[in-house]
């Protein structure tokens, strides 16, 4: 199953490459992860999503919560809780396939953030499986480029992840 | 202030070799006398040295070695902590801050190299930061589950010119970082009324006992429920060899008793050991009748490789101490019946096997006669090191240990040139004890330099090679499985060691008759203030048995060469 696990850790050089190197070093799977300060300048948030069983995530979570620069763990998938990832993507835009890329940005709520004669960049926001679907509805547009900023989450409700 | 930092912590010895990066620090050293330095021969021997520090007193070992290659060749030792969770600080010299990231003369990203095999690695950034990285270090390495940390110091960091203040911090407070101090008492609870059902029980412990400074908890709770302990290697030590109550270590060469023991469990209580493979066998088979308690004080190890039905997360020693308590208070008692007819089946299991050796006719010595003979020359009660093979296995099964922190070996990650430098880390900081390492012709040519480190400190460790004139462990494996094709494990050509350890100043004995082991190995230890190395050629073909048949359960075990369980 795919889990989204939210990390709040020291803001430390280093802290980033415990991280990754963890994943790396234990065999995990790493699927996407991002990182950003937060409004406490000490602290940063990490997210990460991965593949793996119950088992697994255990593990991932307990490795986590061992490395000295982190602060707090939460596997999000675990509660009610809101993911969203930026997508940009960058078409071939000429003809008629203007109108019918137009249409579909539309539908999926994305937006066209950047147009030359032959192109278009279309930003969309939303969950993962959202953007994949984007990505497949828009058929035979063809696709010079697609950038993801990979997930990121936060728990619905009164619940949050600090101090 | 790395030198003060030092003194501040209360640190009598580092073990180390200097370099450019560091010599600031060595001028620092040589004008005061509170830490003193011992200056080894190769890097490794320093952490190692270190590490047995650690392993034989519970605090951590501290080395000192220059960037670069003083710095790479500590990773073994570093790894080797690690592995075993052992508390050590490791002060690496790095290059001047501003050549960081140029190739740097010595120049090696300590950091990313040491930060898979550390608790935790700091590199200074400001020298006024040194103190609190030091207590830091220091606190991270022996809190919770113990580890090595390194501290990566840039050659500008340590400029005796420059002047900074100084506060060596009496506490730590780090937010993210709380070892835990007690386990959760409603799972105590619950364990221990599990503990007063069990029929059919065994108490499997480890490292964590020999860490947790447990030992007395853990023998006074076994002694009231009269349950079967085993050990780990790690663990050895943390419960008397000698008891009845002891059914020898379990595992890939543990006795034939304890492994049946565990294979037929109805209860196991696991404290500070982590169901490493060289334990469980196959996991899918492991003890299929038995449900699991697991105290450890890293939830990481619980349920990482076996699956725990009642998980406790504290320190062994608090949380026996509650189990003890809760014992004493409870109406119920423990089923003595079912324990006692238990005990009759392990006591079955013991006259079938025994974990006995065989001797013949011929003068040629088995390896596992030497160790016996270790234990009875020291009385069970010297500080044993060891190296990485068939040796370490004997030394495991044959000397019984009596006391916790007197078995100091490489278990998880099995370094051959352990063994030596250990002793000398030992002897150092127990002059009055007898240290003897028991190594094999192959590991002691690992670090073997370091005899000439023992005559400048004067360390008389007693060095027992078990000569089989072939890399034992390996040859056995290659019996076992590639149909005796020796590939590489031959070791040809052999110096003459006592030729060897004499051109060092020491002394070199050989024995090769078992008729004359007890006289020199008297005389060796008789020989208070000398180094004594002894060269004993012991049977080739010998194997270490039990051996579990891989990919089997705990109770499949080659037993010798032809028979199997
Ligand atoms: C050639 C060779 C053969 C080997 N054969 C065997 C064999 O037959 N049998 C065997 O047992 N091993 C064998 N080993 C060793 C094996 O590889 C492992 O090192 C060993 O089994 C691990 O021991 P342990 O489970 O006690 O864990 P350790 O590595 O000692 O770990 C200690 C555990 O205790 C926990 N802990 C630490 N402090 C505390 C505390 N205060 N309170 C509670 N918990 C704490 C830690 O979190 C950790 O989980 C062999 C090694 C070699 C090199
Ligand atoms: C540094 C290192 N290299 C290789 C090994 C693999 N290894 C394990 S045991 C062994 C043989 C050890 O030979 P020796 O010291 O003579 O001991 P014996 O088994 O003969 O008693 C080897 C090569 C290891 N454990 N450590
Ligand atoms: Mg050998």
């Amino acid at each position: 199953m795919r889990h989204i696990i939210s990390v709040l850790m020291e803001n430390e050089p280093g802290a980033l490459s415990r991280v990754v190197g963890l994943f790396s070093q234990r065999n995990f799977n790493i699927e996407s992860l991002t990182v950003a300060p937060t409004e406490d300048a000490t602290l940063s948030r990490l997210t990460v999503t991965t593949i793996g069983n119950d088992r697994v995530v255990e593990q991932i979570t307990k490795q986590l919560n061992k490395l000295i620069d982190v602060v707090k763990v939460v596997d999000l998938s675990e509660g009610e809780h809101v993911e969203r990832e930026v997508m940009m993507i960058k078409l071939k835009a000429s003809g008629q396939m203007r109108a019918e890329i137009k249409r579909t940005c539309d539908i999926f709520r994305g937006q066209i953030i950047d147009v030359t004669a032959t192109t278009y960049t279309v930003q969309l926001v939303g969950a993962s499986d959202k953007l994949d679907a984007f990505i497949s509805a828009l058929g035979s547009a063809s696709i010079m480029e697609v950038v993801r900023s990979g997930v990121c989450g936060i728990a619905r409700g009164e619940k949050v992840l600090s101090l | 202030m790395v030198v003060r930092a030092l003194r501040d912590e209360g640190v009598k010895y580092i073990y180390g070799y200097p370099g450019g990066s560091l010599l600031h620090v060595y001028d620092a050293l040589f004008q005061q006398e509170d830490v003193q330095h011992v200056l080894v021969r190769h890097e490794q021997a320093a952490t190692h040295m270190a590490d047995a520090y650690a392993r034989a007193t519970g605090k951590a070992g501290v080395a000192l070695v220059t960037s670069g290659p003083g710095a790479t060749n500590a990773v073994t030792g570093i790894a080797t902590a690690f592995t075993d969770s052992i508390p050590m600080v490791v002060i690496t010299g790095q290059v001047m801050s501003h050549l960081i990231g140029e190739d740097a003369f010595q120049e090696t990203d300590m950091l990313g190299i040491s930060r898979p095999v550390v608790k935790h690695n700091f590199s200074v950034q400001r020298p006024e930061d040194i103190p609190a990285i030091v207590r830091k270090a220091f606190h991270i390495a022996e809190s919770g589950r113990p580890g090595p940390v390194v501290i990566d110091v840039p050659k500008d960091m340590t400029t005796p010119t420059e002047r900074y203040p100084y506060e060596y911090p009496k506490q730590v407070k780090m937010r993210s970082y709380t070892p835990i101090t007690r386990g959760h008492s409603g799972q105590i609870k619950k364990a221990t009324d599990l503990l007063l059902t069990a029929k059919r029980p065994v108490i499997y412990t480890g490292g964590g006992v020999i860490l947790g400074g447990a030992s007395d908890e853990l023998t006074e709770l076994s002694r009231m429920l009269n349950f079967p302990v085993t050990n780990t290697l790690m663990g050895l030590g943390g419960f008397p060899g000698t008891d009845r109550q002891f059914i020898g270590m379990l595992g890939m060469h543990g006795s034939y008793e304890a492994n049946m023991a565990m294979h037929h469990a109805d209860l196991i209580l696991a404290v500070g050991a982590r169901f490493d493979d060289r334990v469980t066998n196959a996991t899918d088979k492991f003890c299929p009748t038995a449900k699991i308690i697991h105290i450890d004080i890293d939830p990481a190890s619980i349920s990482k490789t076996v699956q725990a039905d009642i998980p406790i997360v504290g320190p062994a020693k608090v949380v026996l101490e509650e189990m003890i308590q809760l014992v004493k208070g409870s109406k119920k008692q423990p089923d003595t019946a079912a324990i006692q007819s238990w005990w009759q089946q392990i006591d079955e299991w013991r006259q079938r096997h025994g974990g006995r050796f065989r001797t013949d006719d011929s003068d040629l010595m088995k390896p596992q006669q030497v160790i016996e003979m270790l234990s009875k020359v020291t009385n069970g009660d010297a500080f044993v090191t060891s190296d990485v093979g068939q040796h370490q296995m004997f030394a495991a099964q044959y000397y019984k240990f009596n006391k916790p922190n007197r078995w100091i070996n490489s278990g998880g990650l099995g370094t051959m040139g352990f063994g030596f430098p250990a002793a000398m880390g030992v002897k150092m900081n127990f002059p009055d004890a007898d240290v003897a390492c028991v190594t094999g012709e192959g590991s002691i040519q690992m670090n073997i330099q370091e005899l000439s480190t023992c005559k400048q400190y004067d360390l008389p460790v007693k060095i027992l090679c078990l000569n089989n004139q072939s890399l034992g462990m390996v040859r056995q494996w290659q019996d076992m499985n590639y149909e005796s094709r020796h590939s590489q494990s031959y070791m040809k050509s052999l110096p003459d060691f006592v030729k060897l350890v004499e051109a060092y100043g020491h002394v070199g004995m050989k024995v090769e008759k078992y008729s004359d082991l007890e006289g020199a190995m008297r005389e060796a230890f008789a020989l208070k203030d000398r180094l004594v190395f002894m060269d004993i050629a012991v049977d080739p073909f010998e194997h270490v048995y039990p051996m579990q048949v891989p990919r089997g359960a705990m109770r499949d075990m080659w037993l010798s060469k032809t028979e199997r369980t």
